[in-house]
């Protein structure tokens, strides 16, 4: 990796004066910076380091409902936090599912959206021909390998998925991302933070430059929620697809259903469809479930090799509404 | 007795506190970084390098190109060199990966930004890529092997009209079973110091072999072998892929005596799939021919793996069928399909690993059709002779194993359909499991002191399986001390010459070594007690008649003697042992798998191996190289793969994110590793055989019948992963 500058912001606002300075990054848990650095995707002239930042890594209750959660918290800490593993089942076990318990450690939620896809032409030790990596280079996994690639909003400049796993959880859960900057604070819905390739398949999420997320809201508890990670090994691995569920039950009628799938596209993918209709179906009706989660899929397009996750993807959509209808509170 | 008892490991403290030092760890007084950087295109020539940029980062020292290398002073041919041609010497690129420069520096991270802004011009030709996995394709792309030195074991055999026989059967199974190329994936990377004292070169290595290194090296540079030095104190594992000599170690040693300074060139994991060596793609097209009983009347086994433009690494996966089953006829072959591709090379259980996912996986089939249970039927095929050649085998207990292994797994018992735990549906395989036996000649010495501590010495290599106690262990079963009374020296080549570490071979050929030093310690202290040595025994520091109630001090007779040690050597020589036998270890395993075939999940839910290995010298070291074993062949059939992009010339992925193994959360603790009472006197003086790869075969097949237990699908291409499990 090449030589950079390295300094600790002491407060917010000297860490949003700094970090706004030209080719700055920040640092948090620094388990993905890490790997942009020494693979050369990322060759910032400065970091500057939030983890002497005080007050940002707290769990606390809203006064309406819901929870706030710092930045900085780490994420082993907010999976086993007793309001998110109680209130909130989607999110500590996506975490759970998460990287490996060293990683989770030292990882914080801030920085947990902001990795970027595991497409192994991106991810190479050299360059390789990757929009995404240096624009206008092209998309190698277009027509190469991209088994593990999207199956919803990509386009011909890149057919990648994001693999954050809390991401997942997050947009079920309809959580607000608080962001401060020099130009003003802001709150973004968690299904706004990534964005899809378009042109600009470099630019990753809504977030502009200099711009720090502070805490993250979660409105009110969803204990029927279920998070589940497909992959072919049991754990320290990204999903293939995963699905985040949460539901509003009345009895055994569903009143409610958010689901976001993961590593099926750039960002978390709702399925808005399948939870409009699935509002007044029974729980219990796996035949009704599967038939309106399958009609979702309209949008969904394969590529050359990553037709049978479409499949995989309903079929874990349809599996994660029963796993979230059985959690029990 | 120590030879037997389940000692835990000497060198295991040091290993998990991390004070076992590797050769990464080592810093010469002067050293610099050699860091390397590799082709981008997979043929071609260099033709141009600009150091100029490379040579501006502060702290850059030399770039070295094919330019300012010294040519070989002997050919490189063939082994001990991982692959016939050495990077550096030439313009031409034969793969991608291959090493076009060394930057040197004077810390790491100058030599790695140095490399980085090494500018190479090429001028591309077209490759030769991977043809499409189908074996018409691959049948056609197939050429004959040219013998350059990488075949281990003849390249074809027949026996009989086996393509008559298959014509003529009334139960036939022709099938084609592939798996991916794989990559060894050792926790340490390989690593190398090399430094020059005049014309003296001492390297410190990360090898499986010391003495290949040395001679290697020897023939490099002109110079006679006894002018190098190497030493390798630990070696992180390696599985085959530090078995030959890899174009770091020559290039180290070259760019020292350009630098006038000691080079040390740790590889990074990019450099690992670069130009090391790997398991080829292996596609096997499988004949098997039987009556109604299922007796074998022919088995055709024809096999094409990947190989490279300059040499034909042949994978004998045949060998699989050359020894397993009676069969009166047989024909097998293997062929090469060249490219542009780096060098494949031998990967923990080389041909049976995967010659056995084709034949056990076939023989499932066969079972399948007849309606016979899968033990059924290989018990009715039983050789009782070496089916290639009609030999006796040197032991072979192989239906002790079959029957125990399942006794212990309740394979006889065990439900006939598939059942449903949650959305789990369980279903059970079996194969069975076989190794060829490789020895190698060895040396040792031991030192009897007279305070009772011996010294054991040999320039065997410790890669991690657990040599470091298992032979303490011989030496104190024979001198009557406890294993803590001794000290190991190894890997070093001043020490009495060892063979190589792989091919399972050490516990025989080092071990025997070991043996026959500590009992030439034995024999001579018996004449300085004027004592029978064929019927002495030792015990606690003295030396007696076996059975007798008299016995000796050692301290004493040394002292009366005038001497502080008793020197004994001793040596294994694999033609005085077992002439005319064919020597195979053997084993069945069986296992149980859930598959989740809505969500494409397969997992391990328990196994039971039972092996045929002759004598067992620690059961704890031993069981933990058949588990792991076992484990190994887990990753092969359930995730295992290194995708290689042919638009690119390149494995993709070349890093451990991109490329699966198995987690510890992967392995049910549920797994049951048995060894037959057995004892191979013909194959070594040490009663056992080799263990380390015997129980990586079979497996794949095994959870690839299980699978088609539990779901009746056939899966035929390796890994089975979530896509072939939806389909
Ligand atoms: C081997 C491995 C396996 C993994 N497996 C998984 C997995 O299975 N599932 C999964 O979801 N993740 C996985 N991860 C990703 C891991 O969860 C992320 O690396 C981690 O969450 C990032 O957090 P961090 O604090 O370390 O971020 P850093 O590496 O410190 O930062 C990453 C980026 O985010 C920016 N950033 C960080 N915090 C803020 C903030 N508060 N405001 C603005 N910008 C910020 C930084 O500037 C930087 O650009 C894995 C990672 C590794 C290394
Ligand atoms: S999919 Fe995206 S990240 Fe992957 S090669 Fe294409 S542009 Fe690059």
């Amino acid at each position: 990796m090449d030589s950079f500058a390295y300094g600790r912001a002491s407060g917010i606002e000297d860490a949003l004066a700094e970090g706004s300075g030209p080719n700055t990054v920040f640092l948090a848990g620094g388990t993905e910076l890490l790997n942009w650095l020494r693979l050369g995707i990322a060759k910032p002239e400065r970091v500057i380091d939030l983890t002497q930042l005080t007050g940002l890594a707290e769990i606390a209750r809203l006064p309406g409902g819901g929870l706030r959660i710092g930045a900085l918290a780490r994420l082993n800490d907010v999976a086993l936090n007793d309001d998110v593993a109680r209130g909130y089942p989607v999110l500590s076990q996506a975490i759970l599912k998460s990287a490996s318990a060293q990683l989770r450690n030292l990882a914080t939620i801030g920085g947990n959206p902001f990795q970027k896809t595991r497409c192994g032409y991106f991810r190479a030790e050299e360059a390789l021909p990757c929009n995404k990596r240096n624009p206008g280079s092209g998309c190698s996994a277009l027509n190469g390998i991209n088994d593990r690639h999207a199956i919803f909003g990509w386009n011909e400049s890149c057919v990648a998925t994001q693999p954050s796993d809390p991401a997942t959880a997050l947009v079920a859960l309809d959580a607000i991302f608080v962001t401060v900057h020099r130009e003003g604070e802001r709150r973004i819905e968690a299904t706004d933070f990534h964005i899809l390739p378009g042109d600009t398949p470099h630019i990753e999420n809504a977030l502009r430059h200099g711009e720090l997320i502070v805490g993250i809201e979660l409105p009110a508890a969803a204990p029927h929620s279920a998070y589940l990670k497909l992959r072919e090994r049991e754990s320290y691995e990204y999903a293939v697809v995963s699905a985040a569920v949460a539901l509003d039950l009345e009895g055994e009628r569903i009143s409610r259903a958010r689901i976001a799938l993961g590593s099926v596209a750039l960002k978390p993918w709702r399925l808005t469809e399948a939870e409009h209709s699935l509002v007044g179906v029974s729980a219990n009706d796996n035949a009704a479930i599967r038939k309106i989660i399958e009609g979702s899929f309209g949008e969904a397009k394969a590529l050359t090799h990553s037709a049978y996750k479409i499949t995989l993807a309903k079929n874990a959509a349809v599996r994660a509404v029963r796993l979230a209808a059985r959690a029990s509170p | 007795m120590s030879i037997g008892e389940p000692f835990s490991r000497i060198d295991g403290p040091i290993k998990v506190t991390g004070t076992a030092r590797y050769t990464a760890d080592l810093r010469a007084a002067n050293m610099l970084y050699g860091v390397l950087v590799t082709a981008s295109i997979p043929a071609g020539k260099v033709t141009g390098i600009d150091k100029g940029g490379a040579m501006l980062e502060a702290g850059v020292v030399r770039v070295l190109t094919h330019e300012d290398m010294p040519r070989a002073r002997t050919p490189i041919a063939g082994p001990p060199f991982a692959h016939s041609f050495l990077p550096l010497q030439d313009d031409q690129i034969r793969h991608e990966g291959q090493v076009v420069a060394l930057v040197l520096a004077e810390s790491l991270e100058a030599a790695e930004a140095g490399a980085r802004k090494v500018q190479v011009r090429y001028a591309p030709t077209k490759a030769t890529m991977p043809v499409a996995l189908a074996w018409p394709e691959i049948d056609r792309a197939a050429e004959p092997p040219r013998n350059t030195g990488y075949f281990f074991l003849e390249p074809e055999f027949s026996k009989g009209d086996a393509v008559h026989n298959l014509a003529k059967a009334p139960k036939t199974v022709a099938t084609v079973y592939s798996q991916p190329s794989r990559h060894h994936n050792p926790m340490e990377t390989s690593a190398v110091l090399a430094l020059w004292e005049g014309d003296a070169l001492t390297v410190y290595d990360s090898t499986q072999h010391v003495f290949a290194v040395q001679r290697g090296l020897a023939a490099l540079f002109g110079i006679p072998p006894a002018s190098v030095r190497v030493i390798s104190q630990h070696t992180g594992g390696a599985f085959g892929v530090k078995g030959l000599i890899g174009a770091h170690e020559a290039l180290a040693a070259q760019a020292a005596r350009i630098a006038g300074r000691p080079v040390r060139i740790a590889l990074s994991r990019a450099n690992m799939y670069s130009f090391l060596g790997y398991q080829p793609r292996i596609v096997q097209k499988m004949g098997l021919g039987a009556d109604e009983k299922g007796i074998l009347t022919g088995i055709t086994h024809d096999v094409v793996n990947l190989a490279t433009v300059t040499d034909d690494y042949i994978e004998a996966a045949t060998e699989a069928s050359k020894a397993l089953y009676a069969t009166p006829t047989m024909w097998l072959r293997q062929r090469a399909e060249r490219a542009n591709v780096a060098m494949p090379t031998a990967m923990r259980a080389p041909g049976e690993g995967p010659g056995m996912w084709a034949l056990e996986s076939a023989m499932d089939e066969l079972a399948v059709d007849l309606g016979m249970d899968p033990l059924d039927l290989r018990l009715a095929n039983y050789a009782e002779t070496d089916p290639a050649t009609g030999a006796p085998w040197s032991s072979k207990k192989l239906r002790d194993a079959y029957e125990e292994g399942a006794r212990l797994f309740g394979w006889r018992d065990r439900p006939r359909f598939p059942w449903r735990d949650g959305d789990w549906i369980v279903g059970q395989g079996m194969a069975s499991c076989l190794m060829g036996t490789f020895r190698f000649p060895s040396r040792a010495q031991v030192r009897l002191r007279r305070d009772g501590s011996a010294v054991v010495e040999t320039g065997t290599q410790d890669i991690g399986t657990g040599v470091l106690t298992i032979f303490p262990q011989i030496a104190a079963d024979v001198l009557g001390i406890p294993v803590s009374a001794i000290e190991f020296k190894m890997g070093d080549t001043t020490l009495p010459e060892a063979g190589p570490t792989y091919g399972s071979s050490s516990t025989m050929g080092v071990g025997a070594a070991v043996l026959a030093a500590a009992q030439d310690v034995r024999n001579r202290l018996a004449r300085m007690a004027n004592l029978s040595p064929a019927e002495v025994c030792m015990a606690d520091g003295r030396i007696g008649r076996t059975g007798a109630a008299e016995s000796f001090s050692v301290a004493d007779i040394l002292e009366r003697a005038g001497e502080s040690e008793i020197v004994g050597t001793g040596s294994f020589d694999p033609t005085k042992h077992g002439a005319g036998y064919s020597m195979r270890t053997f084993g069945a395993i069986f296992v149980e798998v859930g598959v989740d075939p809505e969500l494409g999940l397969l997992r391990l839910r328990r196994a039971v191996g039972s092996y045929s290995v002759g004598r067992i010298v620690n059961p704890r070291t031993a069981r933990a190289q058949l588990l792991g074993g076992i484990v190994w062949g887990w990753g092969m059939a359930a995730m295992e793969q290194s995708a290689f992009e042919p638009s690119l010339g390149r494995f993709l992925s070349k890093n451990l994110a991109g490329v699966a193994i198995p987690v510890n959360a992967d392995i049910p603790s549920d797994i049951t590793v048995h060894f037959v009472d057995e004892v191979d006197e013909k194959a070594s003086p040490i009663g056992g055989k080799g263990i380390g790869e015997l129980g990586a075969t079979g497996v794949a097949a095994a959870v690839a019948n299980a699978v088609f237990h539990a779901t009746g699908k056939r899966i035929r291409d390796l890994p089975i992963t979530p896509e072939k499990l939806i389909a």
